[in-house]
């Protein structure tokens, strides 16, 4: 039965519709995935940040010193990367690329100018969430793996240390691809999209949200392109 | 440990200027180690061990005269015994005495991150300062050497300190004291290069030693220790030496291009946002009741 099949005002999910004409967007497992990774992505930027520069060193100082945050940073990082994988089971799926991610790339300049009633109509992700699930997983693979590395450093033989070498300049790498999705990804959530930060707080949007920024996603609830009564 | 006299003009993970940075004439120290004279006595060894008060551990046998296969946190100076087979069949049994070098651009201290815990003092010692170390293991991929050796207890770094309590008393390092060859020499770089190419000179012009010569690898900038070897142009014989040693090139490329670009990308990236916010403003304000609950209309 596809979703035009349906008749406005008999939504097809009607266990996603919540009061005051709001639907769910990210149940509690989504929502308590989200902040795991928030949390232990934050403390490990700060760290991190404060290795890299030493004109950033002072976080490490303010989170408990250099040493504290040396010891530290690999265990977040451990629970970051099982925040990601867990994300992987949970959306992977919903993450494939889908037709319509092509057009809606193509329309990004419209996206980016706030003209959205311009682009194409994305389903529950549009593709530069995708584009931003698939990179953080990425990266997340290669952190872990430079992690391991730089996490045991001295009990690397000499003549593996290429290993190293390779650690050292991929870990932060993948660090600043993830900074860029940070960056962008707090200001399309707080900023730029109003309903986004609190979809990921309380969990629900309001169907005039879903129908702005997903109407794929917004009829596969709702069974219609018309809003319920 | 005592460097009262010394200024530091190279700081580890420092943000801004360095207070000791060209303040200070002073010489540059440098050891000189004459391979051709060694005879493996391992009296250095021992001398470092007892002047820079270290716990003694294990020692491995492994049918050389070698002490251990590798220099440890708390045994910095290591005789490697070496049989080296020449082209004519002949054995040359090579003997170096393996420390830190003490590298005028020390990559340890480039690749360290810990603000204070490498430092260079204005005579070119390179010394770890402990209490400021915080365990990442940078300078064990910053040095060209295989030199600074982590303790697994204390999670910090050691190394060789050339004996930095004695020679800012104007006393020799315990290990050139205790040499009774002569093979090791202390003094000023300028001094210790005149040396070793007289020697070498020597070697080359009244002994066979056609290609005897002096290692100073210019990929560091130059080194606090510096070798007479029979063969320069094989350093590698004599258990690893490298030939052209240089800061490894993803350190370089961490330290300096990466760090820029990575630094002007966050920077440009946050001014862009913001600039975008104020251009474009949030999505949606043509309805404003849009994350309003129970009051939207669409």
């Amino acid at each position: 039965m596809s979703p035009n099949d349906q008749q406005a005002g008999t939504p097809a999910h009607p266990e996603r519709l919540t009061l005051h004409h709001h639907v769910l967007r990210y149940n509690f497992h989504e929502r308590l995935t989200h902040w795991i990774a928030a949390g232990s992505y934050i403390y490990l930027l700060a760290t991190g940040l404060a290795f890299w520069s030493p004109w950033l060193y002072w976080m490490a100082i303010v989170l408990g010193g250099g040493q504290i945050s040396r010891m530290l940073h690999p265990w977040v990082g451990l629970i970051f990367v099982g925040a990601v994988l867990y994300m992987y089971s949970l959306w992977s799926r919903q993450m494939r690329f889908a037709p319509v991610d092509k057009a809606w790339w193509h329309s990004l300049h419209y996206y980016i100018t706030n003209q959205d009633e311009k682009m194409p109509p994305a389903g529950r992700y549009n593709a530069g969430q995708k584009m931003l699930f698939w990179s953080f997983f990425w990266c997340a693979l290669v952190l872990l793996a430079t992690g391991l590395v730089l996490w045991f450093t001295d009990s690397l033989p000499w003549s593996l240390r290429w290993l190293r070498y390779a650690s050292v300049i991929l870990h932060p790498i993948a660090a600043l691809v993830t900074i860029a999705n940070f960056m962008i990804h707090i200001y399309m959530g707080v900023f730029a999209e109003r309903g986004a930060f609190g979809s990921v707080i309380r969990g629900d949007v309001s169907m005039a949200f879903a129908k702005r920024y997903h109407p794929g996603w917004y009829e596969e609830i709702v069974g219609s392109s018309e809003p319920p009564k | 440990m005592s460097q009262a006299a010394l200024r530091i003009q190279k700081i580890s993970g420092h943000a801004g200027s360095v207070a000791g940075e060209d303040t200070q004439r002073q010489d540059q120290v440098c050891k000189l180690v004459d391979t051709t004279t060694c005879i493996g006595c391992k009296a250095c060894e021992v001398a470092c061990v007892e002047w820079n008060d270290m716990p003694f551990s294990q020692t491995t046998f492994d049918n050389t005269y070698q002490t251990m296969p590798d220099t440890r946190w708390n045994y910095w100076n290591l005789i490697l015994f070496n049989e080296h087979e020449r082209e004519d069949g002949s054995l040359q049994w090579l003997m170096r005495k393996h420390q830190c070098m003490h590298c005028a651009e020390p990559g340890c201290l480039e690749a360290c991150p810990a603000d204070g815990a490498i430092v260079q003092y204005s005579n070119g010692v390179v010394d770890f300062q402990q209490q400021n170390c915080i365990g990442c293991g940078y300078c064990i991929t910053g040095c060209p050497f295989n030199i600074p050796k982590f303790n697994s207890v204390t999670k910090r770094v050691y190394k060789c300190s050339l004996c930095t309590d004695r020679v800012s008393e104007g006393l020799e390092p315990a290990c050139i004291k205790s040499c009774p060859t002569g093979c090791l020499h202390f003094g000023t770089k300028d001094d210790m290069k005149d040396l070793a190419e007289k020697r070498a000179k020597q070697l080359r012009d009244n002994y066979g030693f056609v290609n005897a010569g002096v290692y100073d690898p210019p990929g560091v900038g130059g080194t606090g220790v510096i070798y007479v070897l029979h063969d320069a142009t094989r350093p590698e014989i004599y258990g690893g030496l490298p030939s052209n040693p240089s800061v490894p090139l993803t350190v370089k490329l961490w330290k300096h291009p990466l760090k820029w670009i990575g630094n002007l990308a966050m920077v440009g990236g946050l001014i862009g946002l913001f600039v975008h916010f104020l251009k474009y403003g949030p999505k949606g304000r043509d309805e404003e009741d849009i994350a309003r609950p129970g009051g939207e209309k669409v």
